[in-house]
């Protein structure tokens, strides 16, 4: 497609074109599903889909704000660093007994810089969002460990009984963090769907200079995308620390990083940009979940299960490169 | 006249002999004082964001300092490879000894020799390697497992479902595998328990309470679980909270000892935790290294294993000064710099 062609082309045609990757992510998932069901005991039970789904809920908002940058054809590397560093220091302010709506306040003020400043390296200084963004969380995890954090772990104050309690939360039976999952979830189907800057996303992920030409605030949105990227990641911090009473900032050295990004792209939405939605991210999110769920039912060591993962990834990257195969559009705008 | 000749002689051998004894030149201070004086001691831990890092670095510190020598520390943060660059360095500033956490059993071997072989003697804490330098000085961590088991299965007691749980760290470190190999020295003793399952943590909290959760959700009667580290153990008693269990599945754990790990004792988060004794572990550090310098030993002619002794201490063992702190020690640090 000659550049410029999709000017008009409603963002919609390349989702379609796309559902067949998503139904392949989602068929296997049902394939994994029924098979656990059939030879794993327990699995099927209502409280075990519930272990899963909550299992994985972490997971999926944190792939939820790197889908929405990488609709945009971006993607932010800093999200794990932020999450670790920005909840730690607001225990560590809870520590130096600031109230909950302070410390909260002030740790938020913070995401959001760190948020600017990525969309502003981005969008304003036009570093490649990869390199900009792998700077930034090595930046904000150095600056944190070294002049803001003792040591790695930084635990709950015993007085935060409330936050704590969060940890526990349940209705219906079911935690809150699947709430919180499918809240967030619902939010930025909305926003994509139904807002300008969402709209926005889309087309500047399909052809950034076109988006440009057509008179799009193309920076002014790159900028909002790492915001509510970062944002994401402190609500998900949040919810992790009230869930273990405390936030080890070691997790910055962990896979969660690879897994978001893989729960990302095993969904279906494109490195290249421009395509597929929340939709995507739950799919992948899910497959994910039951595989993790039914490995650790099965006992498979940690080594296997990081092989069995990637395995199933490369699978889904070659099942794109055949169902979508590069057009001349992609070739000349190149991937991230 | 002989005879008098003798005693003379025998009173002078007396006399001169006394003379010593009365302004006795004791060669202990200056032979002390030599071994360490303007000379450096360099810890390189896993990480100084650990508490293990912070409680060596402060009391082989102070020791070494005292001793007249100079300490310092690298801070390698959870990277083998920066670790690694910390030892090269060191080997080129010539101290008179590293002190080394190793990360793995083999990364550092090759190093470890070649600090010896430029006259540096080489300390291993905490994690054992391949290579046998001048000394280990930590865990043994079959023990560990071993203590931590015995806590599950007291802690379950006789009339329990004696269904166990593990949440292992991994399959390549040997804190892990040596644990794993202690719980099974005692379930051989106890075959009235079994073991339902075994996940791996990969030392991640989030991944622990996972996988725990998992466990908990396919084995509800299950009566203990053994985690094989503190900061993976937070994870595995949210698990534990989150299905409503406190107090009906019994956890132990093994950490570092610091203030944090009686706080989680204190508050029922864990019920056992087999503590490292950190300030008496970096005092036979220490030991051993003012020890080598006045020994005339060169680096590798002697190998020497120190086990720490470990106990398992319960929220009923709780006292005051049961767990060291990083708080006092820094606080003491300060004073000290005054």
């Amino acid at each position: 497609m000659p550049s410029g062609g999709s000017l008009t082309q409603d963002p919609c045609m390349n989702i379609r074109s796309h559902i067949r990757q998503e139904t392949v992510v989602l068929l296997l998932a049902v394939a994994i599903f029924i098979a656990s069901s059939i030879f794993l005991n327990g699995f099927i039970e209502a409280s075990n889909i519930v272990t899963l789904v909550r299992g994985v809920a972490l997971l999926g908002i944190l792939a939820i704000g790197m889908g929405i940058v990488v609709i945009g054809r971006g993607i932010d590397l800093s999200v794990v660093s932020i999450l670790a560093i920005s909840v730690a220091c607001m225990l560590q302010l809870l520590n130096m007994s600031y109230s909950l709506p302070s410390a909260l306040a002030i740790t938020l003020a913070g995401v959001i810089v760190m948020g600017g400043i990525n969309g502003f390296l981005v969008a304003y200084a036009e570093v490649p969002a990869i390199f900009a963004t792998l700077a930034s969380g090595t930046f904000v995890y150095g600056i944190g460990r070294s002049q803001w954090l003792s040591g790695d772990v930084v635990y709950m104050p015993d007085n935060q009984t409330g936050f704590m309690a969060m940890g526990e939360l349940k209705f219906l039976g079911i935690p809150a963090e699947i709430y919180f999952f499918l809240g967030i979830a619902f939010l930025a189907f909305l926003a994509l769907r139904f807002t300008r800057p969402g709209r926005f996303i889309y087309f500047m992920g399909d052809n950034f200079a076109a988006a440009r030409n057509m008179g799009i605030p193309v920076r002014p949105v790159i900028v909002l995308q790492y915001i509510v990227s970062a944002l994401i990641a402190f609500v998900a911090g949040v919810i992790m620390a009230a869930s273990l009473h405390s936030m080890n900032t070691r997790i910055v050295n962990s896979t969660l990083l690879y897994d978001i990004i893989l729960v990302v792209v095993i969904g279906g939405i494109g490195l290249s940009g421009g395509k597929g939605g929340i939709r995507n991210v739950i799919v992948g999110t899910l497959l994910i979940g039951i595989l993790l769920n039914a490995m650790t039912i099965l006992d498979i060591p940690d080594l296997y299960q990081k092989l069995i993962k990637a395995s199933f990834l490369l699978v889904a990257l070659i099942a794109d490169g055949f169902i979508n195969p590069r057009d001349e559009q992609t070739d000349q705008a190149g991937d991230i | 006249m002989a005879k008098w000749k003798t005693l003379a002689a025998a009173a002078g051998v007396l006399i001169l002999g006394a003379v010593p004894a009365l302004g006795r030149e004791d060669p202990g201070p200056a032979a002390y004082k030599q071994a360490l004086d303007g000379k450096t001691v360099i810890l390189v831990p896993m990480a100084m964001g650990e508490d293990l890092a912070q409680g060596w670095a402060h009391y082989i510190g102070t020791a070494v300092k005292e001793a007249g020598g100079k300490f310092e520390v690298r801070d390698p943060n959870w990277n083998t490879e920066a670790g690694a660059q910390a030892i090269t360095d060191a080997i080129g500033s010539k101290p008179a000894a590293i002190v080394v956490q190793t990360p793995d059993l083999q990364s550092y071997s090759k190093l470890y020799k070649r600090a010896q072989q430029a006259g540096i003697f080489v300390i291993q804490v905490d994690n054992p390697s391949n290579y046998a330098s001048d000394a280990f000085v930590g865990s043994n961590w079959e023990t560990l497992g071993e203590l931590e088991t015995k806590a599950v299965i007291a802690g379950c007691g006789p009339n329990s479902s004696k269904k166990i749980g593990l949440i292992q760290g991994d399959q390549v470190n040997a804190s892990s595998l040596d644990q794993y190999k202690g719980v099974q020295n005692v379930l051989k003793d106890h075959p009235d328990f079994q073991i339902v399952a075994a996940p791996d943590s990969n030392w991640d909290a989030t991944t622990a309470r996972n996988v725990a959760a998992t466990l908990i959700q396919q084995h509800p009667d299950v009566c203990g679980i053994v985690d094989f580290w503190d900061q993976t153990a937070q994870g595995t008693a949210a698990a534990i909270r989150a299905a409503g269990k406190t107090g009906k599945i019994f956890l132990a754990t093994t950490g570092g000892g610091e203030a944090a790990d009686c706080k989680l004792l204190e508050s029922g988060t864990i019920d056992a935790l087999v503590a490292t004794d950190v300030p008496n572990q970096s005092r036979d550090v220490s030991t051993l290294i003012k020890f080598l310098l006045q020994s005339g030993l060169k680096p590798g002619d002697a190998k020497t294993w120190l086990y720490t002794p470990e106990k398992i201490t319960t929220k009923a063992d709780l006292k005051p000064g049961t767990c060291w702190s990083i708080e006092e020690n820094k606080a003491a640090e300060a004073a000290a710099a005054k």
